[in-house]
Order: structure tokens, then sequence, then C-alpha cells
């Protein structure tokens, strides 16, 4: 909006009152978003006597870590009590693998579709996008059984398989809407100069592709390590990712619920894709945006 | 023979047809120019040359081998774009030395290679930048250098200058010349700018949906238009067009030419092959360029092609070397270049000296030249 | 048109084997990701049909049994308190989301300094799991330690939220969760449109002397058509395909007061081992989200050719 910037004491008292107005709700809002973390953290360091005589936003009368220790390690979560550290070490086998392979074959995939296309091959990207938008119920029973079949039920590496399979559809448009901002005539200079399919991606496209790449990667490890519908469906016990691990824990009905320990396990099972957040946020945005707003 | 010979070229995406059997030659060591409006399919036909694209049907020949299904790399030209397609990640020089080394080129050559041509196009301050740090003109020479260093056959241009100011498209336009003075080489260029054709050209191919309408040097194509679009496209200000009456006129054929201003007059036109007798009492399209029409006098002029009209003078532009006045003749506007101080205010009448020997008559519905 | 004879493209092609194999690089180069996703998508899809048609139990049978499990479906009371909550669950989602979205772009847009601390604020939560989410509001929502405590604590002896346990109430909850996650990628999504306005029309506007009210209800907001749009159609998804959020917070429960289609399915397919009546639940869902889909696409594609 086009306003002078006069210092704000000096303007019109209605656009003061509009300002105070913009900024109040604003401010208002955000302390609604920042309550639930806040209300996590502050949960997570007070003793369970504490909670019970508290409530959500009183300070702790002690601050301790007990809390944190029990949910990483010793917690009991199904038929283990290890707490939630050996299902953060699964989440992460199962991102970084997932992650890669899905970000790699994205991107050939998506120079393919840019800049080689060939009859056909928009009719396949159609498809590839239509498997975006399916609900992933109607897939879980034929590819339980799949996995079955494979020997992979109930395994990391299926889980991988599962995550790879069904990100590259995202993957793939996230290269392909990119490389289609590279000029063709890059691509043409470089055929005349004598570069065949390979060359031209390693030394021409490659070098121009971080932006893509990190965006790339930070939507997928979001995506992936945020799962629990995969999760719950293909993998059980020990293969069982952190989100699956969270739920367990937060829906037991044996024994005393601890909310401290509930916590801590949430936000332990939230670091990883937070820091991602705080580190790379812009980069992220930019992922949120470009998947839809496709066409 | 020619070194570059097209035959019978056709050319469809889909089930549109872009290219209708063109056929040219282009001997070693000539400029030639592909120019014509958007879509009139001329870097498509560049772009077959190159190998970029498929060819429906038809051959192409460079130095007797057919070369249909060559790919690119060894059809032994180099590629200039009017985007400059230089490479974002590599320095300049590696630009140049892109494609010799994709061939495997001993470094040593490569490096003399780099060297001469950063010398002729005057760019060796320039090699250690990426291209984001240089200016238009400057990217423009190193696309041509990384031409140069493939020491092609043919070199292939395709709009390079259509991205540079005005005064900078000038300047290059000069060195392209000279480069092509220089090193003998054997250019197709292709520009929808015919200043551009008219000033490089050895020939010109004037092209319009997909076929070619006439391929001739510059002054042939520029003094003897084949057709109505040929003439209209080249040359600015363009030719003027007006419909006119043929009268019969002696024993020859004359022109109706009304200006609003007294009788219309009557023009002889024809010469002596009486052409025009068929069209007696019909309308035809008189072409004549601005600068046919220009002031003076009649004095010692009388049985020339010269002839008299007055008009009066609707707009007045001057352009500093000369001053084009726009007057009315037979309902159309015309312009005529004039010196600037013969030339009247608005609204004033003026006497224009009008030069039919160079004068050419279009069949109004075909396009066709008649005369 | 073509009356003249072409000539051929010359007699025998002298194209080498290595020509054609790099032709045919960018085909070998797809063809693992189009054969996965034939089978993992369509294949897959077009096997729980099958399925749906089956009388499969624990294992599956691959006899037809005609439309026996749609109709077992739709005279379920379960299946219909599901497909009631997604409609209630989903136009609430959608609603709340929409609204304080556009809203917040809209005050996010008045040039404010703190823009990129309050964006960063909004938009975490897309970042957590709905597991997160789901753990944290489950907390606050607690009844008698949550946020009931809290307001009695503060003042108001009389506050009541049992949401959680309360059959009527309990897919409120969801909403309340879901809202908190996803409003700030919707606020994102305005606030793209929003920037991408055209200033010189809005300047076009206050010549013409519309004070700005005025300017946001007949310009700005008709201009960000396609956003809406775009919203509707993701939040949409996103509220069809809710499992996560529902079995974190209240698992379906009272009973199965809170249940969605997504976490009907899986209670039938995998924890109740009734393989068929669970495809036919998934199925349906297939063809909600179709529905929206496709006329989406086709208006999109549509669209574009003619631009």
């Amino acid at each position: 909006m086009n306003e002078e910037r006069l210092p704000l004491l000096s303007r019109p008292p209605q656009e003061i009152a509009v300002r105070v107005v913009v900024y109040g709700v604003l401010i208002l809002v955000a302390i609604y978003f920042l309550i639930p973390l806040i209300v996590m953290i502050l949960t997570s360091v007070k003793t369970m006597a504490d909670i019970r005589s508290g409530n959500l936003i009183s300070w702790p009368r002690e601050i301790t870590f007990d809390a944190w220790k029990e949910a990483w390690g010793t917690a009991c979560i199904g038929v283990a009590c290890s707490g939630v550290k050996g299902y953060f070490w699964n989440s992460i086998r199962i991102v970084v693998p997932a992650v890669v392979i899905s970000t790699m074959i994205g991107a050939v995939n998506g120079y393919v579709f840019s800049k080689w296309r060939f009859r056909g091959s928009e009719v396949i990207f159609a498809s590839l996008l239509i498997g975006c938008f399916i609900p992933f119920q109607v897939i879980l029973l034929p590819m339980a059984r799949t996995l079955g079949a494979l020997g992979l039920s109930q395994s990391i590496t299926g889980l991988v398989i599962v995550h790879i399979v069904y990100g590259l559809a995202f993957t793939t448009l996230f290269f392909r809407n990119y490389y289609v901002t590279i000029p063709d005539d890059l691509i043409k200079a470089a055929r005349i100069d004598g570069a065949g399919f390979f060359r031209i991606f390693w030394k021409i496209l490659l070098p121009l592709s971080t932006p893509i790449f990190v965006v790339c990667i930070i939507w997928q490890t979001t995506q992936i390590w945020n799962d629990f519908l995969f999760g719950v469906v293909f993998s059980a016990g020990d293969s069982q990712p952190i989100t699956v691990a969270l739920n367990n824990l937060v829906n037991t009905s044996t024994g005393v619920k601890k909310y401290n320990v509930d916590m801590a396990a949430a936000i332990i099972a939230a670091l990883p894709t937070l820091f991602v957040y705080f580190v790379a946020g812009k980069y992220f945005l930019r992922g949120l945006t470009a998947g839809s707003v496709k066409g | 023979m020619a070194l570059l010979s097209v035959q019978n070229i056709w050319k469809s995406f889909g089930s549109v047809e872009v290219l209708k059997d063109i056929s040219l030659d282009i001997d070693s060591g000539e400029f030639l120019v592909l120019v014509g409006p958007s879509g009139c399919g001329k870097s498509t036909l560049l772009n077959l040359i190159a190998g970029l694209e498929r060819i429906t049907a038809g051959d192409i020949v460079i130095d007797g081998r057919r070369i249909n299904d060559v790919s690119p790399k060894d059809r032994d030209i180099a590629m200039v774009f009017q985007s400059y397609a230089l490479y974002p990640s590599m320095n300049v020089r590696k630009n140049i030395s892109f494609g010799l080394e994709t061939r495997k080129v001993p470094a040593a050559e490569i490096r003399e290679t780099v060297q001469r041509v950063a010398e002729q196009l005057q760019i060796e301050d320039l090699l250690h930048r990426k291209p984001s740090q240089l200016s238009g003109g400057q990217r423009q020479r190193v696309a041509m250098g990384r031409a140069l260093a493939r020491d092609p056959s043919i070199f292939l241009f395709d709009e390079p200058l259509s991205n540079l100011d005005a005064k900078l498209r000038v300047e290059m336009r000069t060195e392209i010349k000279l480069l092509h003075q220089r090193i003998d080489a054997t250019i197709v260029y292709v520009t929808h700018d015919q200043v551009e054709a008219m000033t490089l050209a050895d020939r010109i191919a004037v092209m319009k949906d997909g076929t070619i309408q006439q391929f001739d040097s510059p002054q042939q194509v520029y003094d003897n238009p084949v057709n109505r679009f040929v003439a209209g496209f080249m040359g600015s200000p363009s030719m003027n067009f007006v419909q006119c009456r043929v009268v019969r006129q002696g024993a020859g054929c004359a022109l109706l030419l009304d200006t609003g201003e007294g009788n219309a007059h009557t023009i002889p036109v024809g010469g002596e092959e009486r052409r025009l007798d068929q069209w007696i009492e019909r309308e035809v399209t008189l072409g004549i360029r601005p600068e046919q029409i220009s002031g003076g006098s009649m004095n010692g002029r009388e049985g020339s092609p010269v002839h008299e009209l007055k008009s009066r003078v609707r707009v007045v532009e001057p352009t500093g070397a000369d001053t084009l006045v726009c007057v009315l003749i037979n309902g159309r506007e015309v312009i005529c270049r004039v010196r600037p101080e013969e030339a009247k205010g608005p609204g004033d009448v003026m006497t224009l000296m009008i030069d039919m020997s160079k004068a050419v008559v279009f069949n109004p519905e075909t396009g066709e030249r008649i005369v | 048109m073509m009356a003249m004879t072409r000539s051929r493209r010359g007699a025998g092609h002298t194209r080498d084997i290595f020509q054609y194999l790099e032709d045919l690089l960018p085909k070998i180069v797809l063809a693992p990701t189009a054969i996965a996703i034939l089978i993992s998508v369509y294949g897959f899809i077009l096997w729980t049909a099958y399925l749906s048609f089956t009388k499969s139990r624990l294992l599956p049978k691959y006899d037809l049994a005609g439309f026996v499990q749609y109709i077992k479906l739709f005279s379920n009371d379960r299946w219909w308190v599901a497909s009631k909550n997604l409609v209630l669950f989903g136009g609430l989602f959608i609603f709340f989301c929409v609204v304080l979205g556009l809203l917040l772009a809209i005050f996010l847009d008045q040039r404010i300094r703190i823009e990129g601390a309050i964006r960063t604020i909004y938009l975490y939560p897309m970042a957590l799991s709905f597991i997160v989410t789901g753990a944290a509001w489950k907390w606050i929502l607690n009844p008698g330690l949550g946020l009931e405590r809290l307001m009695r604590q503060m003042g108001f002896a009389d506050f009541t939220f049992d949401w959680l346990v309360n059959s009527e109430m309990s897919i409120y909850t969801v909403v309340i969760a879901g809202v908190w996650q996803s409003t700030g990628f919707v606020m994102a999504l305005f606030l793209a449109g929003l920037r991408g306005i055209d200033d010189s029309i809005i300047r076009a506007a206050q010549v013409d002397g519309a004070g700005l009210p005025r300017i946001y209800r007949k310009i700005i907001i008709p201009s960000l058509r396609p956003v809406f749009f775009s919203a509707v159609i993701i939040l949409s998804h996103i509220a069809i395909k809710s499992f996560d959020l529902v079995v974190v917070l209240t698992r379906g429960g009272p009973g199965y007061s809170s249940d969605l289609p997504a976490t009907f399915m899986y209670a039938f397919a995998f924890t109740r081992s009734r393989l068929a009546f669970g495809a036919a639940s998934a199925m349906m869902m297939f063809f909600a989200v179709m529905a929206i889909i496709v006329p989406y696409l086709y208006s999109e594609l549509r669209r574009k050719r003619y631009e």
C-alpha cells in the first residue's frame, strides 16, 4: 500500500488507530500460535505433582529434565521400555536414504520432462501428477501385500521404498518446474558443442540447481519425517518411526499418564523438522508454494 | 558447388506445416540472411540446418555430404543465439572451450585457440569473468567467440542482435560484417529486422508463412520486389501502396491519382511492354517508395518519368536529415521524403515530384507484381 | 496443398547405433519411474477396487461378489458418522483456515516492520507432524488438567471443557488442532497472492476516490479468486486424508464419534481384518477426492490452453 513514511505520531489519528489494531491482532495471533509450543516446553520441565496442582501456563516450581531423560531412554512404548531414542534413530534411517534417492531420481526426471520431451512424455507427466493427489488409503492394502511378498513387510527398507515411490511425483514436479525456467537455448548450444544427455545434465544444469535441491530436500525431509500413515501401516515394533512411537506413548492405556514425558517426547520428535524450518525457512516456504501453485 | 544446399525442405510440427518446399544454395564465403515476420519459419529453418530439429522431408547437403541424420556436433557448424546462451556457471574461458573439451582437443591447443579468439574479439580481459558479470555487448562477443573457436564451415546466427539496444545493435552489426570480411566465413543469419538484412547480406531470402518469397541480392529485393509482401517488408519507412484506376492515355496506360487538390492527375506508366493493357478501367495497387516522391521543380524534367503533384500536407515528421511529409493520394496516406527546407507546414498545399521510374504495380488481389 | 511430390527422406537411414541409443536415453531414464508409478499408483488402485468387489476378510479372496461391500458400507452407522464428520470437519476446517488466513494475510500486507518474525511464527506449525500437533492439543484440551483447569484457576469457576471426551463435541477438537496447524499455510498463499496484485490498479482506484475498505472488497479480494480456489482444493485434500490428527487426538472416540473415513478404513482393513470392506471405504475416499480434483485440473488445463 502506498503510505508515506511519516513518523508514527505525526500521522492522522485514524491511521494510528488502524496501525495499533493491526499490530495488536497480529501479535495476539502470534501468541496463539506460540502457546502450544510454550505449553509443551513448560509441561516437559515440570514434575507430575507440579502438573497436577498447577495449570497449563503456570511457571514450574522447579525445573527438571527428568521427563526428558525418561522420554529419551526409559519410557515404555509398546512392549519395549527404552524411550524414543531407538525410534528417533529409525526415522533417520528412513529419512536419509528416502530423501537422497527420491531427490536424485526426481532431478533427472525433471530434466527429461523439461528438456528432452518426446511424444507421450506429457501424458506420463500428467499421470505422475495425478498420483500426487490420491488418498493413500487406496494403495495401503496392495502395498502391504506386495511388501510382504518381497519379504520387506514391517522393515525399514520397505518403508524407505514406499517413501521413495510416493515421493517421486513431488520431487519430479519441483525439478521439472525449475528446469523449465532455464532457457532451452542453453541446451541447444551445448548440443552443438557436442555434449550429450548426461554431460549436459552434469556440467550445465546441475551447477545451476542448488536452490531447487535445497527446497526439495527440505520438503522431502519434512514430509517423510512427519509421516505417520505409512509408518503405522508398514512398520511394527522395532522398525517404527518416531511419529508412530509418539502416538503409542501418548495413547497408551496402561500405567499412569505422564504428561511431562509425553510432551518431552513430542518435542524430541519435532526437533529435527523445527530445526530445518528455522534454519532454512524461506526455502521451506518456496517448496510449499511451488508445489501448490502448479498447473 | 554450393557449400550449403537446402533441397525441397518440408517441416511439420504435428499437423502444422511450418516450412513448405524450401530450396536455397549458399556458396562458400557468402553471407545469407533469412528475413521475415515472426512465425515465417526462419528460425525453424536455421534449426534444421543446425540439426536441432528433425527434417520432415527434403535434404540438407553440406559440402557434398547429405547430413539429414547427422547430429549437430558432427555437422561442422557453430551457432550464435539471440539470448547468447552462455553457460552461467562457467567463466568466459570455459564457455569458449567447452565444446573443444567435449571433443577431447588437447589442452595446449585449447589454450591457444581461446587466446586467438579472445584477441580477435577483444575480450582477453574478460576471460575469467562469469556471464552475469558481462554487459550485453560483451556477452554477444563471447557467444561469437565460442562459435569462432570451433572453426566451423558454416556460422549460424539466430537473431543475435535483437536483445541489444539500438546503438549497440548498430555497432555489433558492423563488427559482424567486419568478421565476415576478415575470415571469409560462410554465414546464415536470421533476423526480423530488414535493415540488418540489407546491410549485412550478400543475398537475402525473404520468407513468409513457411515459403521463400524472394531470394536475391539486397538491392534487387529492394528495387525489384517480386510481390507486395516483399515490397512492403523491405525499406523503412515502408513503401506506399495506393489503389488506382488504370486509364488509357494515348497509346499507353496511365494511373489516376487524386490528391484532392484540383483535378485528378493522370500519370503514365507501364512503359513499352504494355503490361497494363488488360487492366484498363480496373483497379491496381501502385507501389512507390517515399524517396521517390520529393520536392523540387519540373525544370528541365519534362518527358522524364518525373511528374508533378499538388497535395495538401497532413502531417510533418522531421527526422533531421530529411523530413517526412504525409499527404493524401486516392484517399490513402502517402509518405514523401523531402528536403527539410522544402517541406511545408500541415494544412498547406505542396508541390511534389513523383518519380515513376522505380514505381511498381501490383495485382490488388494476389499481390503479384504486374509492372 | 501438397500437389507436388516430396522427395523422400533419403534412401537408407545412416544413423548409427550410438545415435539411436542416445535418442532413446530420455525414455530409458524415465522408465523406472514410469513403471513404479504405473504399478504403485494405478495398478494398486485397480487392485483395491477389485478387492472391494470381493468378500475378502483376513485374506484376499478373488471371487467377485458385486456391490455387497458397498451396500454394507452404506448401511453401516459408523461409516455415516465418519462421513458426516468429514463434511463437518472439512467444512469448518476450510472455512476457518480461509477466513483467518485471508485476514492475517491482509494485515500482514500492511508493511509491518516485524513481518519476517510474524511470518516465521505463523508458519512453524506446518513444520510439525500432525502427531506432534495432536499430542500438544490433546494435552491442552485435556479435560481436568488442561484448558478447563487453566480457566478455573484464572477465575472462571464454572468453565468446563470436556470436548475431548464428549461424543458430541470430539470432532470439533480436531477442527481446532487442524486450523491451528494449517492457517499459516493459507495465509502464506494469500500473502503471495496479495503481493502479486498490480499496484497501479490500486493507485487508479485511489485516484478515483475509493477508500481502503472499498478497494479491498471490490478489487483486491475478487482478484484473489484463483488463490481461494487453490486454497480450498488443497485444504479439501488435507481434510479428506486426515488420519494422523484423529488417531492421536481422540482415536476416533469416544466410541467412534470423531471417526473420519481415513480412520474408518484403517480400523476395518487392518485392525479388524475385513479387507474387502476396508477396500470399499478406501475406494469411496478415492472417489471423493477425484470428484474435487478432476474438475479442478480440467479447468486449470483449459485455462492454460486459452492463455
